[in-house]
């Protein structure tokens, strides 16, 4: 590999996204989850509206989950693949998908720990297929991908002045 | 690791600013974030020290506008420069789209900026990604210092080029940014490549959005 790899998604797979972790928010009483790759960037939204700035929460995101799993060779595990971060009132769970993607649940005091961990076991499982069906297509996503952006050099130009 | 999204017709990039300590990656960030219009970018995380040096990284993502449909926004990211810091600097490294190297002109870091450089290489490498092949550019800053190192030895020592073996790329590219200069050349037989390079005073923010645009486009046009 010369760079890292562009990856892409449809519609399609947005919508596949969204009925899972809308059934899940449903079954375990958390307010919204987010998706965010392990570049920092966000995916997905889904529930509640975040109140806070959600590109900056989602670098932070990766730089957490990086860093756990960092620390987690050293202690000599291949990976952490849930964090919880728990608060008073707020809490997050954290897990990965499909090693590319990290699922974010922001739960209250409405929801439980414990309920929380255990319907992330499925919308896990589910979320693993669909974005590992996703990566799969990367080598035709390429073609869609092409001449998307023909032209953006003027675009930047403009930008700059 | 560009992404793409249909659903929300988005653009997402990663560039990250790479060099020694205290060469101005930070005040690179600063700059371009007092400059541009709160509409365009987002808030500026730092996690730093209480000294104000970088701890993990620093990120300000900014909206280039949109093209074809599509909003492009770059994630702009520091690493801390200090040696020491090698873990978490590795860690911002990852899925990166284009790097600027912040490079510190003064005579006395050119052992710090070569350090760094190397660093860079080696991290790029264990992530095995190929420096040669992504968008790169090198920045001297602190241009305004009296003990600023002439850029033909800067040059020398921290962008001397790497050897072009593809024929399909073995043709003179003139360096759009130095009239006269040449970004791949034939020297004494051999192709040779170099990364761009733009000089700068970071904290009067000359040069920086020179730099950003340049690796912006450099970034894009891997994607064309």
């Amino acid at each position: 590999m010369t760079g890292a790899a562009s990856w892409s998604f449809s519609e399609n797979d947005f919508k596949q996204i969204q009925t899972h972790l809308q059934a899940f928010l449903r079954d375990s009483n958390a307010r919204c989850a987010l998706l965010v790759d392990r570049t920092g960037q966000l995916v997905a939204t889904v529930g509640e509206t975040p109140q806070f700035d959600p590109t900056a929460f989602a670098s932070l995101t990766a730089a957490d989950f990086s860093a756990n799993d960092q620390l987690a060779k050293m202690i000599g595990e291949p990976e952490f693949a849930s964090l919880v971060h728990q608060g008073e009132k707020e809490s997050m769970y954290l897990a990965d998908i499909a090693k590319r993607v990290i699922l974010v649940v922001l739960f209250d005091q409405r929801a439980t720990l414990g309920l929380v961990k255990l319907k992330a076991r499925s919308v896990v499982e589910s979320l693993n297929k669909v974005f590992e069906e996703m990566f799969n297509r990367v080598g035709t996503g390429g073609a869609q991908q092409k001449g998307l952006l023909e032209g953006a050099e003027d675009e930047i130009d403009k930008l700059f002045g | 690791m560009s992404m793409i999204n249909y659903a929300s017709r988005e653009i997402n990039c990663k560039l990250v600013y790479y060099g020694p300590g205290l060469g101005g990656k930070t005040t690179n960030l600063e700059h371009v974030y007092a400059k541009v219009s709160p509409q365009t970018r987002g808030k500026m995380i730092s996690l730093a020290t209480e000294t104000e040096r970088t701890l993990f990284f620093d990120f300000l993502p900014v909206d280039l506008g949109t093209i074809r449909g599509f909003k492009t926004r770059f994630h702009l990211y520091t690493v801390p420069g200090q040696v020491y810091y090698n873990a978490s600097r590795k860690l911002i490294l990852k899925g990166v789209d284009g790097i600027v190297f912040v490079a510190d002109s003064q005579l006395e870091r050119m052992e710090a900026n070569v350090e760094s450089m190397q660093n860079l290489y080696d991290n790029m490498a264990e992530y095995g990604y190929d420096l040669t092949k992504i968008p790169f550019i090198v920045q001297y800053n602190k241009r305004d210092l009296p003990n600023a190192a002439p850029i033909k030895d800067l040059q020398a020592a921290l962008n001397p080029g790497w050897p072009i073996e593809d024929a399909a790329q073995q043709k003179v590219t003139p360096d759009p940014n130095h009239p006269g200069e040449n970004l791949v050349a034939s020297e004494g037989g051999q192709w040779v490549g170099r990364a761009p390079y733009l000089e700068a005073v970071a904290v009067r923010g000359d040069g920086v959005f020179d730099t950003l645009k340049v690796v912006s486009k450099l970034v894009l046009k891997t994607l064309s």
